[in-house]
């Protein structure tokens, strides 16, 4: 051996733990912190000033995923390499069990009951699609992205998975993986005429489509077109968000305050409508502020991906920070009247112990990139 | 390794698109919040408030109507209620099958209460019962431990103690309909069970009675339960009416009558002032307030007295020989007669080929002004009519009122009618006849007067000419304005008052059977009797049938008016049965015991 890299400490993968911890990003841990502060305290609100119940559960199911974070911070982003494949694969056999034999829930099959935690495997398969993508393109050469054939894996790899999701049927799920996945083939460079091609495509398809989606998710489109068309019925959730929001005003109305949110105007105010309650009662400032915060944990994570070596540490990190983007985008724009309501919670903040759990397991892996961000990787 | 290289490159340029899209997006969210919480904040803080605050009407209590002395005559009754609330009870069926043994309920209402309980959200009130008396109140408020969810409410419902007697003047309340909605924009009658006055005084007076709505601001949850109070802004209560009736005359009245139908109204000669207004037979106000039956309504239409008209302002009648004092007095102030100028009744008298008779077939004799009208004498007004004619005489009539409404604070009050040559002309398009201008100096014909119309010219004649203007409200002695006068001589009112007088207090007058002396104070008045039927010549031939044994309904109208005390009057009366018999036998008596009742009741005003 001439040299040894390692020595350098550029490239050795085996830090030590301590080195591992002196790396790890505090202020990324405290906005995230932050957000999950800012769900209990709406949480609190949301149960009329109750502690116990929401705001405690949301507590502790956040100090269980800050620690599930630190655990996969501290993996070897060697493993998220090497299980890349077999924890994709291994997502998609639930899904398909969940199809099989899943208990239904809600008129949608999306759990697996393993009695201690109900499973979601669609949730899995968010951050399981960006690990199998990222592992994909990794290796793969920008030539053949460009080509039909070195892109057609990658596809099958998202459309299966987002298929079973829609037979649950979970639309908001399925869109989200599939924007993910698109997000992916284009920061790797798939060729913009190729996005135009599949959304013409799409757009001939659209009409095709609409008959096999449920009433309900009619009904949610239609509404999302012309909230007013039917304000005491599917058009009401959207039109409560909107008066409460309006309500707000500058500064709200005030921590606990919220009329239409306290008076029950406002439906799902624990979970999906919880971004509502929060700008009810503090304002355009206190939805601002949120917003804000999002921004600051995107552009970290961003400046994460920018320091990594390894292209699979990049892009693993650029699909899961695309993958909350989504969460807190469709989420908010869909509470805004922007977007229809497709049922996706505000990470950290809705009530809801899958979401958090995935999230901060993302964050976790996230973490773990940048930690091994001078990790070479190799070609494999 | 280039082509590495590449690959990175294009990872971070398209990353970079990728951020910038993301920031875009976000910028949409901030412009979005802003567009709704700055731009639109008002539109949406509107809408807010009407999700949460409902507003609710509070009732103003509705005005008490009392008679002169403060005695209830219209009331409000506190009207106790039970009521379930569904959420209250772990079973509705239990509560009630408790209740059911303090307070028996029929199947249907049972039955009705379990589908209301269905029907409405868990927290609403549901009605069980209303009207509970005392005891039946006591028992349940006595079991209320053992009675999970049930809830006693009082409310306020109109009463008339009086009932039947005080119906014609009073009226009654009842429920708002779709008319009274189009016409009167007062949001208090959109309030469920709101009643609203239908008739009589009730009807007329029910803006002061009403009073004004308050407001209750409640803030209420999503299923419209109530959160808590906001605001309340007292309404005003109707305003208490004190009548210038006596109610203790009006029992007296509607004693008098004892059934039989007619009118009667005793006015203050001074003020106008109606102490006693009777129609009778009438119906009980109390029926009405909750909607009439149609049992009871039918029976009062199927009633040949016509309870439901309100005869005296709208029962139009022949004054008949009350009459005889506006023809006296016409005559006198045109000169055709003095005081003393005599008249020779032979019992009858031609004009062309037509006979007409004295209601005495042998006659009077000679006899002046005051003497006719002692005897009721036909023959003297035939003359004295014959030679004013019906101008003069209309005239006389129309200044004392009769022809048009008093104005009494009732609707539905009739006109009467004192004819003249241009109105036959202009309604028959006949022309008047001599013969007519006879009868109508007795005042029949075409004269229709009413009984308040009847008791104002009586109380005109009383107070030596003064025009006064029948009221219900108390006067206050000390607003009194100035009276005008009629334009008539003081000496000619009394040359009929001295008639009247005569009428009753001398020996031979048509009323000198109802006479009285009540320390010194004595009646004057005069007596009517008036044919509903036009007695035949055969019938006249063939000698009269006794009144007693003709139908009720074509028997005559009994009528007297009169005055109390006679010299220096108080109190007028007008009294009318309706195919009674004569004015002498029984209008007379009536008015007699009615003036003698209001001078009794004078000195015990308890104001």
């Amino acid at each position: 051996m001439m040299y040894k890299p390692y020595k350098l400490g550029l490239h050795n993968p085996n830090l030590t733990l301590k080195e591992k911890i002196q790396r790890l990003n505090f202020s990324y841990f405290f906005l995230i912190s932050l957000l999950a502060a800012v769900g209990v305290m709406m949480l609190y609100s949301a149960a009329n000033g109750r502690w116990d119940g929401w705001a405690m559960n949301h507590a502790v199911r956040f100090a269980f995923g800050l620690a599930v974070m630190l655990v996969v911070s501290l993996f070897n982003i060697k493993l998220f390499l090497r299980y890349a494949y077999p924890f994709y694969f291994a997502t998609l056999v639930l899904l398909i069990i969940v199809e099989v034999a899943g208990h239904t829930g809600m008129g949608a099959t999306r759990w697996i009951d393993l009695k201690i935690i109900k499973l979601q495997p669609s949730e899995l398969m968010k951050i399981a699609l960006v690990a199998a993508l990222a592992r994909y393109f990794h290796t793969t050469t920008l030539q053949n992205i460009e080509t039909l054939r070195g892109i057609l894996p990658p596809l099958l790899m998202a459309l299966v998975p987002a298929f079973l999701i829609i037979l649950q049927p979970d639309l908001g799920t399925a869109v989200m993986l599939l924007c993910t996945a698109g997000v992916i083939f284009f920061v790797v460079g798939v060729q913009i005429w190729k996005f135009v091609a599949v959304g013409g495509l799409a757009a001939v398809l659209m009409p095709i489509a609409w008959h096999f989606l449920h009433d309900y998710q009619k009904q949610r489109v239609l509404t999302f077109l012309d909230p007013e068309r039917d304000p005491l019925g599917a058009g009401y959730h959207i039109m409560q968000s909107k008066i409460a929001l309006g309500s707000g005003g500058l500064f709200g109305k005030g921590f606990l305050q919220g009329t239409q949110s306290h008076l029950n105007f406002l439906p799902e105010k624990h979970t999906d409508f919880i971004f509502t309650m929060l700008s009810e009662e503090f304002g355009l400032l206190g939805g601002v502020i949120v917003v804000l915060i999002n921004m600051l944990i995107l552009a970290l994570s961003y400046s994460f991906a920018v320091r990594t070596t390894s292209y699979f540490g990049k892009l693993l990190i650029i699909g899961l920070t695309t993958n909350y983007f989504l969460y807190v985008f469709i989420n908010i724009a869909m509470v805004l009247g922007l977007l229809p309501v497709v049922g996706i919670p505000l990470p950290l903040i809705s009530y809801g112990g899958t979401v958090m759990l995935s999230v901060c397991a993302s964050f976790g892996a996230i973490m773990a990139v940048y930690i091994n961000k001078d990790t070479n990787l190799g070609r494999e | 390794m280039n082509r590495d290289n590449d690959k990175g490159k294009t990872l971070i340029s398209r990353t970079l698109i990728w951020m910038g899209i993301q920031f875009f997006l976000l910028l949409v969210i901030v412009f979005r919040l802003y567009y709704l919480q700055i731009y639109q904040a008002d539109k949406f803080a509107t809408m807010a408030d009407e999700n949460r605050i409902s507003t609710r009407l509070l009732i103003p209590p509705r005005g008490e109507i009392v008679d002169r002395n403060g005695k209830i005559l219209a009331g409000n009754r506190q009207n106790f209620q039970v009521m379930i609330v569904a959420e209250q009870t772990t079973s509705v069926d239990e509560t009630l099958a408790r209740l059911d043994k303090i307070l028996p309920l029929s199947d249907d209402e049972k039955a009705r209460v379990i589908e209301d309980v269905k029907r409405f959200r868990s927290f609403v009130p549901i009605k069980i019962k209303d009207r509970l008396s005392w005891d039946e109140m006591s028992r349940v408020l006595l079991a209320m431990p053992d009675l999970p969810g049930i809830v006693i409410d009082d409310g306020l419902s109109r009463y008339y103690p009086y009932g039947e007697q005080t119906a014609p003047l009073l009226g009654y309340v009842a429920a708002v309909s779709e008319e009274d909605l189009q016409k009167d924009k007062d949001s208090l009658l959109e309030v469920p069970g709101f009643k609203i006055g239908k008739a009589g005084l009730e009807k007329q007076f029910e803006h002061r009675l009403r009073g004004t709505g308050g407001n209750l601001k409640l803030e209420v949850n999503a299923l419209g339960r109530v959160m808590k109070e906001i605001e309340r802004v007292d309404g005003v209560p109707g305003e208490k009416l004190q009548l210038s009736l006596d109610v203790r005359l009006q029992q007296k009245a509607f004693e008098l009558y004892n059934g039989e139908s007619g009118a009667a109204v005793v006015v203050d000669v001074r003020t106008g002032e109606i102490l006693a207004f009777l129609s009778t037979p009438s119906y009980n106000s109390n029926d009405f307030v909750d909607g009439v039956s149609s049992k009871i309504y039918n029976a009062l239409l199927a009633d040949e007295r016509s309870p439901l008209l309100n005869k005296a302002i709208a029962g139009q009648y022949s004054p008949g020989s009350t009459f005889k004092m506006m023809v006296a007095l016409a005559a006198l102030e045109d000169g055709i007669i003095t005081k003393d100028t005599k008249v020779y009744c032979s019992g009858r008298m031609q004009l062309g080929n037509q006979f007409f008779h004295c209601w005495k077939h042998q006659g009077h004799g000679p006899l002046n002004v005051v003497e006719a009208l002692q005897h009721s004498c036909d023959i003297f007004f035939y003359e004295v009519a014959q030679k004013l004619g019906i101008e003069k005489i209309a005239a006389m009539a129309r200044r004392f009122g009769l022809g048009s409404v008093t104005g009494v604070e009732l609707a539905g009050e009739k006109n009467g009618l004192i004819p003249d040559k241009e109105w036959k002309m202009r309604t028959r398009g006949e022309v008047w006849h001599t013969g007519e201008t006879l009868i109508a100096g007795i005042g029949q014909s075409y004269i229709m007067t009413t009984p308040v119309q009847l008791a104002m010219m009586t109380a005109k004649i009383a107070n030596g000419g003064y025009d006064i203007k029948p009221t219900f409200l108390k006067v206050d002695k000390d607003k009194q304005t100035k009276k005008k006068r009629l334009p008539v001589f003081r000496e000619y009112l009394d040359v009929a008052r001295e008639g009247m007088c005569a009428v009753v207090n001398r020996p031979g007058g048509t009323a000198y059977m109802s006479r009285f002396n009540l320390d010194g104070q004595s009646m004057c008045g005069k007596t009517g009797t008036t044919q509903v039927r036009r007695i035949t010549m055969k019938e006249r031939q063939s000698g009269l049938i006794d009144q007693e044994d003709m139908p009720w309904k074509y028997r005559n109208h009994a009528l007297f008016v009169g005055y109390a005390p006679a010299d220096n009057p108080r109190y007028a009366a007008a009294v009318l049965v309706e195919h009674g018999g004569g004015g002498s036998s029984v209008a007379a008596p009536i008015a007699s015991r009615l003036l003698q009742e209001a001078l009794i009741l004078e000195g015990t005003d308890e104001k």
